[in-house]
């Protein structure tokens, strides 16, 4: 695959991530990762200060799967519908089949009764590599700036 | 005017909580200054934040904006965040190290202890403006906080009558605290939470090992805390603090399904996680308990979840919204294997917790809910009504009682308005 195609293919991995959070489709969603993917969330408060603390964290691909899992069958949360709105995408390839990209996001959150708030904005730090010439993220590192988390973090960001 | 004395408590064993309480614009005036100022401990800071000289946190007591610093001669000492001169903010970042303090208004300059030591243009200018002659730096000092430390947790008070930070916690509080910070800690990081509710909602909330199992289903679901566990709750004399304990291993299957067999809920044992590591409780205490939530009156919470040790400050931000401020930990000693359990665990607990997450919920729900009910009461029997004591079981909200009856004398209500 050539660089540009290869670029193309970040770009809609990130875009479909996005997509497949705000369409409610996280049984798909956690197919865009590999299976010793790194996920997580992280508090601007403590990688400014230093500190290893996740806001959430996922060190393989089954750990994504039972957020998922917990999300549909044992956890409560605020019902609501979430749109993210993906900025411009900065890809750089590593070596051959690796890619960094970044790309800042906003997050509004609709409830039942129609209302909208801002409920994160931050930035994506990606590592996406290719498995039989499908991209997927290796790691996805989201950089919360909205660390006073409005209420709970309950769908994934 | 409406205040806490004059809201309607028709039990004397504060089994019935009257809504408005939770709402009250002027009530919630009354708190701010007979309870966070009043004569109480409130939670600052662990002295593992703030290490060196010089060292400072930002923080709030009840929604009054304090800095914690670490003077030369290695005392901790707290203040009121604000200027004395014309009332500004004095330091606004969270956290970092400091020689003096200085208002960015005007230049003053506060040393560590709080006490003025500059103020630019005292004399003026070429004999014109300035101080005048008679203004005396020595007399001008920032309001400050009485600060004691149990074990390295830094508690402060603003009243003078506040009795002496040991006796204040009690022997079962202590003894708590002697267990978990048995060693030098090593922080992991911070959580912040914001939940649009009123402040004794989320005490409510950590004083209820009812709810625990019932609510937060995936505890339930994967055994880290069910009802019918080998556990309980113990509290101070005055019943103002609590600790709920539980362990795991001990729980019932079949009785656990008999009891949640008339609910809506999925209670299955037979649920497994493909990645069960967080579940695993690596047993660091002599005891079995693997799962404590102690509640400090007016506004901490400390909790050992299995190997997750953190605790949670209430922040409140008006009688609708408080900050939740968690302050994760672990121990100097620890080995990378252990802080990565401790990091992973951390997946519990939090704003995106796995076991905790519903809290934040379930405060909002009350919140909305009770608006236009304020001369309606909430019920508190789980557990059993009249005396307030210690007990061995889990099905209980027992400690609730506990919380309000300190709340009502802080509140100075009248014993006889119980009817």
């Amino acid at each position: 695959m050539g660089a540009s195609s290869e670029r193309d293919a970040v770009v809609a991995l990130m875009i479909d991530y996005v997509h497949l959070i705000d369409e409610d489709r996280l049984e798909d969603w956690v197919e865009l990762f590999t299976d010793d993917c790194t996920y997580k969330i992280l508090s601007r408060e403590n990688v400014d200060a230093g500190y290893p603390l996740e806001l959430l964290s996922c060190h393989n691909k089954g750990m994504v799967r039972d957020r998922v899992v917990s999300l549909r069958e044992a956890n409560l949360y605020n019902l609501h519908t979430d749109k993210h709105v993906l900025g411009m995408v900065r890809a750089q390839r590593e070596s051959d089949g690796v890619w960094t990209a970044q790309a800042n996001f906003s997050l509004y959150q609709s409830t039942l009764e129609g209302e909208t708030d801002l409920f994160a904005v931050g930035t994506y730090r990606d590592r996406v590599v290719f498995n039989d010439g499908r991209a997927l993220f290796a790691e996805k590192i989201v950089v919360n700036d909205t660390f006073a988390v409005a209420r709970m973090l309950s769908t994934p960001i | 005017m409406p205040t806490a004395m004059s809201l309607e408590w028709p039990t004397d064993d504060f089994s019935r909580i009257p809504f408005a309480a939770y709402l009250d614009e002027d009530i919630y005036v009354e708190e701010q200054e007979r309870i966070f100022r009043g004569p109480v401990w409130s939670y600052l800071a662990l002295e593992a934040e703030i290490p060196d000289t010089g060292d400072f946190i930002t923080t709030y007591v009840g929604d009054t904006p304090v800095l914690v610093n670490r003077q030369r001669d290695g005392k901790v000492s707290a203040f009121v965040n604000r200027c004395m001169h014309r009332g500004s903010m004095l330091k606004r970042e969270c956290r970092g190290n400091a020689t003096m303090h200085q208002c960015l208004y005007h230049q003053w300059a506060y040393d560590l202890t709080g006490q003025l030591r500059a103020v630019p243009f005292a004399k003026g200018h070429m004999g014109r403006g300035g101080l005048p002659p008679d203004f005396d730096m020595k007399s001008v000092k920032l309001t400050s906080m009485r600060v004691e430390s149990y074990r390295g947790v830094l508690f402060g008070t603003f009243s003078d009558e506040t009795e002496s930070l040991p006796e204040y916690l009690g022997d079962n509080v202590r003894a708590e605290l002697d267990r978990v910070f048995n060693r030098p800690i090593s922080l992991l990081g911070y959580q912040r939470q914001r939940i649009l509710g009123n402040w004794k909602l989320y005490n409510d909330n950590v004083r209820d090992p009812n709810h625990g199992a019932l609510l937060h289903m995936f505890h339930a679901t994967f055994g880290l805390y069910r009802p019918t566990q080998r556990g309980g709750v113990k509290m101070d004399d005055r019943h103002r603090h609590n600790i709920s304990y539980s362990m795991m291993g001990t729980s019932d299957d079949d009785a656990d399904a008999e009891a949640f067999a008339g609910t809506q809920k999925v209670f299955d044992k037979g649920f497994r996680l493909e990645d069960p590591s967080m579940l695993q409780y690596d047993k660091e205490y002599p005891d079995d308990v693997s799962l404590t939530i102690l509640s400090i009156f007016p506004n901490m919470v400390m909790q050992q979840i299995t190997n997750s040790l953190c605790t949670r400050q209430i922040q409140t931000r008006g009688p609708g919204e408080l900050e939740l401020y968690w302050t994760y930990f672990g121990y100097a000693d620890d080995d990378e294997k252990m802080t990565q359990h401790r990091l992973n665990q951390a997946n519990l607990v939090g704003p995106g917790g796995l076991v905790s997450m519903e809290d934040g919920e379930a405060v909002e729900m009350v919140h909305r809910a009770v608006k236009r009910e304020q001369d309606e009461h909430g019920i508190v029997e789980i557990g059993g009504k009249g005396e307030i004591a210690d007990h061995d079981y889990l099905v209980t909200e027992i400690p609730i009682r506990g919380f309000w009856s300190y709340y009502y004398e802080l509140m100075g209500i009248e014993a006889e308005q119980a009817a």
